[in-house]
């Protein structure tokens, strides 16, 4: 299993082959469409995280000491930035997960172009994951 | 006819470039650009004018107090009201219908009922809310056609002497509807009922005349006609006004203050405590002189001519809905693709040069009606093209190749 550095430094190369925004976002898109489908009893309201502008649903479960998350999102440019965070923080352990600096984002040049900090809770988002890395970790310890 | 190249000369932000490409802005149902003129206002009074008006024996407070009340005349002029202490200066529109809302709370009891729409904006719902909550009395609401527009008939069963107070928007932000807003007032007053009109999208859009309209109140922002933002206007009549309780108090408002009581100065300093956006004000007059200039009738006439270029134009697009069909709407155009978020439509022309708003433009309610997320949303002023238009639509386009 790759580190969460491992695959940060991987998704940066992947965007630094792009030459314009356009390829970026179709990129995007098609992390979107490629991510895992959400199962039903888990798009329900408690999983929401809420954003300004569009709707994501993450659930987190703990299998073999390692965090699993699944998620999805109303809207397809949200997903494809779901994805990579899922792809960065899931299947790893809930301390890496907690202490993970996620640096990839500014680095693919795409947190300005989306403003997504407060259009679409990037900020929550990352928030919730490691909520849930503590929660299900001390559940552990209980 | 009126001269667009030359109107858009006039206004510095539309020469900027955004994402490297020449801005469009669509979103001016949230806030129009301002005029040099406006700016220059602003700019003006920090560098030549400021001082506090309304108390000061010096030359600059006088000048001040002579250009913050030049203002007063000309809303009152500008909306055809009676008289300048009809005209008070809040924040904004959202700032008027608190006051008016927060006053109403102290005049309303339990049985009395307040009546408000469902295309209404969150400022015009949830003061009231409040103020039921408050008082006691009941909030009733006139529900929304399928076409975006009121249902005149439900509105009639709902009002009754029992209505105290009716706050309707004249225009819909999110779907541009113009609300039958003369016929809820004479309703209205029939039965004895105040009416409150959000004319937050009104202004610059329709020719504006309060003694004719008769509404008891009406409300609208600067910043939506070209003026700065941090201004609004609460136009009351003067019987109205005077049935109001004071909001806010300390300076500005008093005539005598006492420990054993204070009394309060009359209309318009009474709701007027504390020192005011004076910069703001005065430059409010800049804007006003500059849609004078113009001529409301010329702006309603090329914001037409959009409006149905705009809607024949986007309607081609496959699978594209529009929400507000009503044949009377002004220069808003709300819409969803089907299978597409209205999220990714907006990031998406943004990055090709076109500004929109996307979401639920502050009317959940009007979302819930539909059973929808949001929209995307188109709105126009003076200085948008047809031109603009059909770039806006070709980027449209793109981002639902990319998105299907």
């Amino acid at each position: 299993m790759k580190s969460i550095t491992e695959i940060q430094e991987k998704i940066i190369d992947d965007f630094n082959m792009f030459e314009d925004w356009m390829q970026k976002y179709e990129y995007l898109i098609e992390l979107g469409k490629e991510l895992p489908v959400l199962e039903k009893k888990n798009k329900k309201d408690e999983n929401l995280i809420k954003g300004c502008q569009s709707r994501v649903w993450l659930h987190a479960e703990k299998v073999d000491d390692k965090i699993k998350y699944s998620a999805d999102s109303d809207a397809i440019m949200t997903k494809g930035i779901i994805a990579l965070l899922v792809g960065v923080l899931s299947n790893q352990e809930p301390s890496e997960i907690m202490k993970a600096k996620l640096s990839f984002i500014d680095e693919i040049g795409i947190k300005d172009q989306l403003s997504l900090t407060r259009a679409n809770g990037l900020v929550s988002m990352i928030k919730q994951m490691k909520i849930y890395a503590l929660a299900l970790n001390n559940e552990n310890e209980n | 006819m009126l001269d667009i190249k030359k109107i858009r000369s006039k206004f510095p932000i539309l020469h900027r470039e955004v994402n490297g490409e020449k801005l469009i802005y669509f979103d001016n149902g949230a806030t129009t650009q301002k005029p040099k003129s406006v700016i220059d206002a602003i700019s003006n009074y920090y560098k030549d004018e400021n001082s506090n008006v309304h108390r000061g024996v010096h030359f600059l407070s006088g000048l001040a107090t002579d250009k913050f009340e030049q203002t007063r005349t000309a809303v009152k002029d500008f909306i055809g009201a009676q008289h300048n202490h009809e005209i008070i200066f809040t924040k904004g529109a959202t700032d008027s219908i608190n006051l008016v809302a927060n006053g109403y709370s102290f005049l309303l009891k339990k049985g009395d009922e307040v009546i408000i729409s469902e295309l209404e904006h969150h400022s015009n719902i949830v003061p009231w809310q409040i103020c039921c909550n408050n008082s006691g009395a009941t909030l009733k609401v006139i529900p929304l056609l399928e076409n975006g527009e009121l249902d005149m008939i439900s509105f009639e069963e709902l009002i009754s002497k029992k209505t105290k107070i009716v706050a309707v928007s004249h225009i819909s932000n999110t779907l541009g509807t113009i609300n039958q807003v003369e016929k809820i007032i004479k309703k209205s007053h029939e039965m004895g009922a105040k009416v409150l009109i959000d004319g937050a999208q009104a202004t610059t859009h329709l020719n504006l005349n309060m003694i004719q309209l008769k509404a008891d109140f009406y409300v609208f922002s600067g910043h939506k006609m070209y003026g700065p933002t941090g201004v609004g206007i609460l136009y009351g009549n003067e019987n109205a006004l005077n049935l109001l309780p004071v909001y806010q108090s300390g300076g500005e408002m008093i005539k005598d203050v006492s420990f054993s009581g204070t009394t309060y100065a009359p209309l318009p300093h009474k709701f007027e405590a504390g020192t005011p956006n004076i910069a703001g004000v005065i430059a409010l007059k800049a804007a006003i002189d500059f849609v004078l200039e113009l001529g409301v009738e010329n702006i309603l006439v090329h914001e037409r001519k959009l409006l149905k270029y705009a809607t024949d134009e986007i309607l081609k697009i496959d699978g594209l809905k529009i929400y507000g069909t009503s044949k009377n709407k002004t220069g808003i155009i709300s819409f969803n693709i089907e299978g597409i978020h209205h999220y990714d439509i907006g990031v998406i022309i943004d990055k090709l040069g076109v500004a929109i708003r996307t979401g639920h433009h502050c009317t959940q309610p009007i979302m819930e009606r539909y059973r929808i997320p949001g929209t995307a949303r188109i709105s126009f002023a003076i200085y948008n093209t047809t031109q603009e238009i059909d770039i806006c639509i070709d980027a449209i386009k793109k981002a639902k190749n990319m998105l299907s």
